[in-house]
């Protein structure tokens, strides 16, 4: 015979304080345990979606990021013409050829610099990346000092209003618009045309080049060819494939950071549940008594006790799952290490991750609660009756 | 003193609870201390700056470099006592994994450690590394975590600078005390230089960054600007600031990470606190009887409530104390398995400062509640009171 449900909430409904704090505790680990993974899934996300899977990237050979990589004139103009590289309907080649470096600029409302990664790109570049449109103001005219900024630098940085200058590489910088991108990596990024900035910074090979692929299919052949031509020690990924490459390092180091955290913490609050539940055992032997008298048996108290601690556990990550979902209004802005500039990323909360947290405080009311519920059901009748 | 006995022998009525509330507290007070060493760790490039070296950069930003002419005009502006080259290579050893990731630098060979006294390297070694151009000098940590010896052959992957390369270590160099950092390797310009000159003449002739000694630290502002004025509006720009402004630049950039640290840090507290405040409420509930008998038999309500306040203190006291023992070997572990990541692992004097006044405070935090509760408490409805 199975002890009824109300019978255990009513439990915890009687001890409110008890079960608010045991819960608080189990609620405040989820919650640090939640923010992590959809810490992890925001960045995961915006690297990913900033890569389109038609397109692929070349750098030069064992360079990790754009920052490093060269892509010499003679190499960039081969590569146009290879026949693997999709065209435009007036048949020019969709392909970019392009220069990245990094800025300082200060973070709104410090005076501390941090790097941000500048882009130059050609017209074809823009055609390249549809995800992008202007929010604001219009796109930078080839051939002009005119720059526009992404989402996330419009707002976090100073100084990027459209109509403000900013100054570098010798030379004056117009702000003429803000794009977004999608929650991409290129919202933190500052856009202007490939030429004047190659000038500007006196460089006279590009840093990348992005290609559309006349199918993505074709990439498999795309890459042989580049691999057997002596002229191109270039390296070629997939665009996407190249993007969670960035974010890797920094994903690498939450995911660790956090699920160690979550573990230890986790440590702490099934001390707490079972804490609780031990006091629960002892202030209600002679109950317990009574329920073994009246025709429970062992395992029914057993399940009943251990439901308890589960159903404690499980407000606390209800309640913490809650709190942990209010997050997603927040963006975070924090230096990549492997690109080495300011990215903008968000908390990102999956049906994954609401599922994941659900099981850890279902394991931690499960772990927390078992000792104290065989403690429960080894109490034989006469000894707990005589108890009270 | 029978009140002392009194608090003590009430925490061994309930063996198991009490065990296991300390046990909660020694997980909370390591976790914390461990946090807080964290941020502590996410400093160390500050903490070992001097005040007497400026890094003079490109204003831009650090991935452009400067003509290393620069050297020479840097040297004659006053009070500046030595200059000294240096890049930062980023070659890759066997792959691109974080555990076999470590900082090189290509610099002036011949006035480096001179220029970093906290680094103490034997003469004859250093003596080696001058000579041999493709020597390089290997820090203590570093050399303890891939086993690199003294005659052994570095091969780098380059990223930043195209090529295969290969170093011999020349010597090791030890660290001054725990705020140096260690786990990095020095190797020539002058031999990055040629090489560039070779393959890539173009990219020849250039620097990194430049490190200035100066005369006299309390005239650095003074000195940073006498360099900056000197290459206003030329090809590249500079920036120089004190080496410690550029750390902190640095950690600046990774702000928001040490700050999510620094938050959870606290959450944990929070965490242990409802476990202890819950674990006095209990206690406290089921004395309320004894209590009462208490206050029947002429005690005030203050010794009442100080006797639970006193529990919770003296509970939170014990787990404290474990928990900041246990927080250096632990520590120790931390640094031996995170090397990599955290070059410098030390736990500060003001760490365990705050781990102390962090139990103190959930001690008297938890109790306040039911101790208050118990000093109110009615004689008659005491009594009456069954668990």
């Amino acid at each position: 015979m199975k002890i009824p449900l109300s019978y255990i909430f009513r439990n915890l409904w009687t001890r409110k304080l008890t079960t608010l704090l045991t819960a608080g505790g189990m609620g405040l680990v989820v919650f640090v345990f939640a923010a992590v993974l959809m810490l992890d899934a925001g960045l995961r996300r915006t690297l990913v979606s900033t890569g389109s899977p038609g397109n692929a990237i070349l750098l030069r050979q064992s360079s990790q990021t754009e920052i490093q990589s060269a892509v010499y004139r003679d190499q960039a103009s081969l590569l146009e013409t290879l026949p693997e590289v999709a065209r435009s309907p007036s048949g020019e080649p969709l392909a970019s050829k392009e220069t990245v470096v990094l800025i300082s600029l200060a973070k709104r409302g410090t005076d501390k610099p941090s790097n941000i990664m500048v882009r130059g790109l050609p017209p074809s570049g823009l055609a390249l990346r549809p995800q992008v449109r202007i929010v604001d103001g219009r796109m930078f005219r080839p051939g002009s000092s005119e720059i526009v900024v992404g989402s996330a630098i419009a707002r976090d940085f100073d100084g990027v209003e459209i109509g403000e200058r900013l100054r570098f590489a010798g030379r004056e910088w117009t702000v003429v618009g803000t794009f977004d991108a999608g929650k991409s990596g290129f919202d933190s990024e500052v856009w202007g045309d490939v030429d004047q900035m190659m000038q500007a910074f006196r460089r006279t090979v590009y840093s990348s080049m992005i290609v559309r692929l006349r199918d993505p299919s074709d990439f498999d052949a795309f890459a042989r060819r580049i691999a057997t031509d002596q002229r191109l020690v270039l390296d070629v990924k997939r665009e996407p494939q190249f993007y969670e490459e960035q974010s890797k390092s920094l994903s690498q180091f939450i995911s660790i950071l956090g699920v160690s955290l979550s573990i230890i913490f986790s440590i702490g609050a099934m001390i707490g549940a079972m804490i609780t539940m031990y006091a629960a055992v002892s202030n209600r032997t002679a109950e317990i008594g009574t329920l073994r008298a009246l025709g429970f048996r062992r395992a029914s108290i057993l399940v009943a006790f251990l439901a308890e601690s589960v159903l404690l556990a499980l407000v606390g990550g209800a309640a913490g799952l809650v709190l942990a979902s209010f997050l997603q209004a927040f963006t975070i802005t924090t230096m990549n290490f492997q690109s080495f500039s300011q990215l903008a990323f968000g908390f990102d909360l999956t049906a994954r991750i609401v599922a994941l947290t659900l099981l850890f405080s279902l394991a931690m009311g499960v772990v927390g609660g078992f000792l104290p519920s065989v403690r429960a059901a080894r109490l034989e009748i006469v000894d707990a009756l005589r108890a009270a | 003193m029978y009140y002392l006995k009194l608090v003590f022998k009430n925490i061994f009525r309930h063996r198991l609870r009490s065990a296991l509330t300390i046990a909660g507290l020694v997980v909370a007070i390591l976790a914390f201390g461990l946090l807080q060493t964290v941020v502590h760790a996410w400093y160390a490039g500050a903490d070992m700056a001097s005040a007497t070296r400026l890094i003079t950069r490109n204003a831009t930003s650090l991935v452009f470099p400067l003509p290393i002419y620069y050297r020479e005009r840097i040297k004659a502006i006053g009070g500046v006592k030595a200059v000294a080259v240096s890049n930062w290579f980023g070659g890759i050893y066997k792959d691109q994994s974080y555990g076999n990731f470590f900082p090189q630098f290509a610099v002036d060979q011949d006035i480096w450690f001179d220029l970093y006294p906290e680094f103490r390297t034997r003469p004859d070694e250093l003596l080696a590394w001058k000579k041999d151009r493709q020597g390089a000098m290997i820090g203590r940590q570093l050399a303890d975590q891939h086993g690199f010896k003294v005659g052994d052959t570095i091969p780098l992957q380059g990223a930043i600078f195209p090529g295969t390369w290969e170093f011999h270590v020349s010597g090791i160099f030890e660290p001054r005390d725990d705020t140096t950092i260690t786990r990095q390797m020095y190797f020539h310009w002058d031999y990055l230089n040629e090489e560039m000159k070779k393959k890539f003449p173009k990219r020849a002739e250039y620097a990194g960054l430049f490190v200035v000694q100066i005369d006299d630290g309390s005239r650095a502002a003074e000195v940073s600007q006498a360099i900056d004025r000197e290459f206003r509006n030329s090809l590249a720009e500079t920036l120089t600031e004190t080496e410690k402004a550029f750390q902190l630049g640095f950690v600046a950039q990774t702000e928001t990470i040490v700050m999510a640290v620094r938050v959870v840090s606290f959450v944990v507290i929070l965490i242990i606190f409802a476990v202890v405040a819950n674990t006095m409420a209990m206690t406290a509930r089921e004395r309320l009887a004894e209590y009462a008998t208490l206050k029947a038999l002429g005690f005030g309500p203050g010794f009442v409530g100080a006797l639970i306040l006193g529990e919770s203190v003296m509970i939170t006291a014990i787990g404290g104390a474990i928990g900041i023992l246990a927080t250096f070997p632990v520590a120790a572990v931390f640094k031996s398995l995170l090397g990599a990541m955290f070059p410098v692992f030390r736990v500060a004097p003001d760490t365990i400062a705050l781990q102390c006044l962090a139990a103190l405070a959930v001690g008297l935090a938890a109790g306040i509640v039911p101790s208050v509760r118990a000093a109110r408490v009615r004689i008659v409805e005491g009594l009456r009171y069954i668990g």
